[in-house]
């Protein structure tokens, strides 16, 4: 149904079965520290990818890069089949949501002037009426209360912190959204409350997402693909069962690790 | 693209057909809403529209509302029925219920009142906080090994020795100035001799102290704030405090006694500085020899001048330290907060500084020093 959606949806011009991301030989370096080396990364359209990996592999790093915000010494980096570059900016950025990992509101701004942010900058003939709707739908969209719009990030708690990113993140119906570890330090009912807000908005949008995270419950409860990042590339990418079976040391103590199993009974268990 | 729309059935009657393209894009970013028709509907056909999203569907939606269909009666596409059921529900449970808003005079009364509030509980938080500062000291005077004293000398390298070629030059400067100004209102009277007695009156009774505190307020009553601003944000104060440790014998106590050293150290500086940019403007510009300019600044240069100045600056040493101290006790987590309570510790202690300074001036006039 997910394939559907997006045939319906989404023409522009490009190939539906083309990856959304499409990385090439991308290299990251700070001084001697090699971060990326030679990476090569496909994301898929339609599919929610969660990319794991110790810390310091530099996972943010390559939201980063993807995002323009970095700019990399070496590869290349193709969104929505076009190189980016200086003259894609402004269409890349229309197609793209990001949540970063507190969810980096505005602070001197309310929730729903955050979320109105997107539409004025995109779409500044808006009226305002429809505007203050959307954003409204986007906030209950993102499973917060309607009277949190009129609050500012500092009165709300962390979680809803980041359901106000998130909706900021929606706001324009991105195609491509990139979330930066969205359940670190929610507790398990918020992040598994979290996970299928996810999991719905995904589907009902027809969105690919790109999911750095830490969280072996995200991973197994709406990952479509699981990548890992060692040794300075993606040491191995596809559907999480044939992951588990890298032999890879790190691969090995992640996910066969006590938390990973816990994991894993857990979703067996809310399937049965 | 096809604009999105809404008409009439011509084939069944009370059916609404919802056909085109319904996205932000197609709408003219939302410039152009499609309107609904006059008439009666009992169902809505939308399997018509080919592209939606979630703005789409909220109009949609939202029409549906005002011309009284039931969710029901609302035929989709299969490929856009997740995306309405998900649009719906959330519209279900978005009751607006926003608090209704202050007027214009209201709202200037609103925040004249709550400013009015925090001028007032700021001064009584100020004093209190004096109160528990002053216990801290004198416990530390009872037991005094129990002072920081490595905190204490950081701080006087940090407050006051850093600080002096920034006084010692702004003082030269002003000194300098001030003669100026002097010369050129004495020389109508031929009496720019008199120069040299404004430079000392002034520098020794008012500008030494008052240019040092001003000083000190702007660079180390932030400095204050910001550190223990950052602190207080990252909760070490609440963990100094499950550790039995008091805070402020650990944080005020050593800034407040570096600064109660220091301020009578730079203000000395201050006013020797002052004095010499006197004395360089009047031997260059102006035809007041060296030697003339000593001697007349002995004749008049009376201890009391001294005292009246120096004896202001652990008052302003005091001001400073714990305005500093208590707007960065005062922090609340995030980072835009320490900003704002750096900017108010600046703001209150140059305020204090200068008020208490004025009043300073009226008292010593009623004595006769």
């Amino acid at each position: 149904m997910n394939e559907q959606t997006q045939d319906a949806n989404r023409e522009d011009g490009n190939d539906a079965s083309a990856p959304v991301i499409r990385i090439r030989g991308l290299a990251n370096r700070f001084g001697s520290l090699v971060v990326h080396e030679n990476l090569d990364l496909d994301v898929h359209r339609g599919e929610i990818l969660g990319l794991v990996g110790g810390s310091g592999t530099g996972k943010s790093v390559l939201m980063r890069t993807i995002l323009g915000l970095r700019q990399a010494q070496a590869g290349t980096i193709e969104l929505f089949g076009q190189a980016t570059g200086a003259g894609h900016r402004q269409q890349l950025e229309r197609r793209t949501g990001v949540l970063f990992q507190d969810g980096a509101l505005f602070s001197s701004l309310t929730v729903r002037e955050n979320v109105e942010v997107p539409f004025k900058t995109h779409m500044p003939g808006m009226g305002g009426k429809l505007r203050g709707q959307l954003a409204d739908l986007k906030i209950s969209m993102a499973g917060l209360p309607s009277h949190a719009g009129d609050k500012l990030p500092s009165e709300l708690s962390g979680g809803m912190r980041k359901r106000a990113g998130l909706a900021r993140a929606l706001a324009i119906d991105p195609e491509l959204l990139f979330l930066d570890e969205p359940t670190a330090g929610l507790d398990p009912i918020g992040a598994a409350a979290f996970d299928e807000l996810l999991q719905t908005l995904s589907r009902a949008l027809g969105l690919t997402v790109f999911l750095i995270t830490h969280d072996l419950d995200t991973l197994y409860a709406i990952c479509d693909r699981v990548g890992v990042l060692a040794e300075s590339r993606v040491l191995t990418i596809g559907p999480l069962p044939e992951v588990e079976q890298h032999e890879h040391e790190w691969v090995q103590q992640y996910f066969h690790g006590p938390r990973a199993r816990a994991a894993q009974a857990g979703q067996q268990r809310s399937q049965d | 693209m096809t604009r999105p729309y809404l008409t009439d059935d011509p084939d069944s009657d009370g059916c609404l057909l919802a056909r085109g393209d319904w996205r932000l894009e197609a709408m003219d970013n939302g410039r152009q809403v499609p309107a609904l028709p006059e008439g009666n509907f009992s169902r809505v056909d939308a399997t018509g529209i080919e592209k939606l999203d979630s703005a789409g569907a909220l109009l949609l939606l939202d029409c549906l509302r005002s011309a009284g269909v039931g969710r029901n009666e609302l035929e989709v596409d299969p490929t856009h029925q997740a995306l309405v059921d998900t649009v719906a529900r959330a519209m279900e449970s978005d009751e607006p219920d926003h608090a209704p808003g202050l007027g214009g005079l209201t709202m200037v009364l609103d925040h004249i009142g709550s400013a009015t509030r925090t001028m007032v509980s700021n001064l009584l938080q100020l004093i209190g906080f004096l109160g528990q500062t002053l216990v801290a000291l004198a416990t530390t005077l009872v037991r005094p090994g129990r002072l920081r004293l490595t905190s204490v000398v950081h701080h006087m390298e940090q407050t006051g020795f850093n600080a002096l070629p920034l006084v010692a030059l702004l003082s030269f400067l002003v000194g300098a100035v001030i003669a100026f100004l002097g010369a050129t209102v004495l020389r109508a009277f031929g009496a720019e001799v008199f120069v040299v007695d404004l430079t000392t009156y002034a520098f020794l009774r008012e500008f030494g102290v008052l240019l040092t505190a001003i000083l000190l307020a702007g660079r180390t009553a932030s400095a204050f704030t910001a550190q223990i601003g950052t602190m207080k944000s990252r909760e070490e104060i609440d963990a100094m405090r499950t550790l039995g440790l008091d805070p402020v014998e650990l944080l005020v106590l050593p800034r407040l006694i570096a600064l109660l050293i220091m301020l009578p150290v730079l203000t000395v500086v201050a006013m020797i500085a002052g004095l010499a940019g006197g004395l360089v403007v009047s031997v260059t510009a102006l035809d007041i020899g060296a030697e003339m300019y000593f001697n007349r600044m002995y004749e008049m240069m009376e201890l009391q001048h001294y005292l009246v100045g120096l004896i202001k600056a652990p008052i302003f040493a005091f001001v400073i330290a714990l305005v500093g101290c208590l707007e960065g006790l005062k922090v609340e987590g995030t980072a835009q907060s320490v900003g704002e309570r750096t900017t108010s510790a600046v703001v209150q202690s140059i305020t204090l500084v200068i008020i208490i300074d004025a009043m300073a001036a009226v008292f010593f006039m009623e004595i006769g020093w």
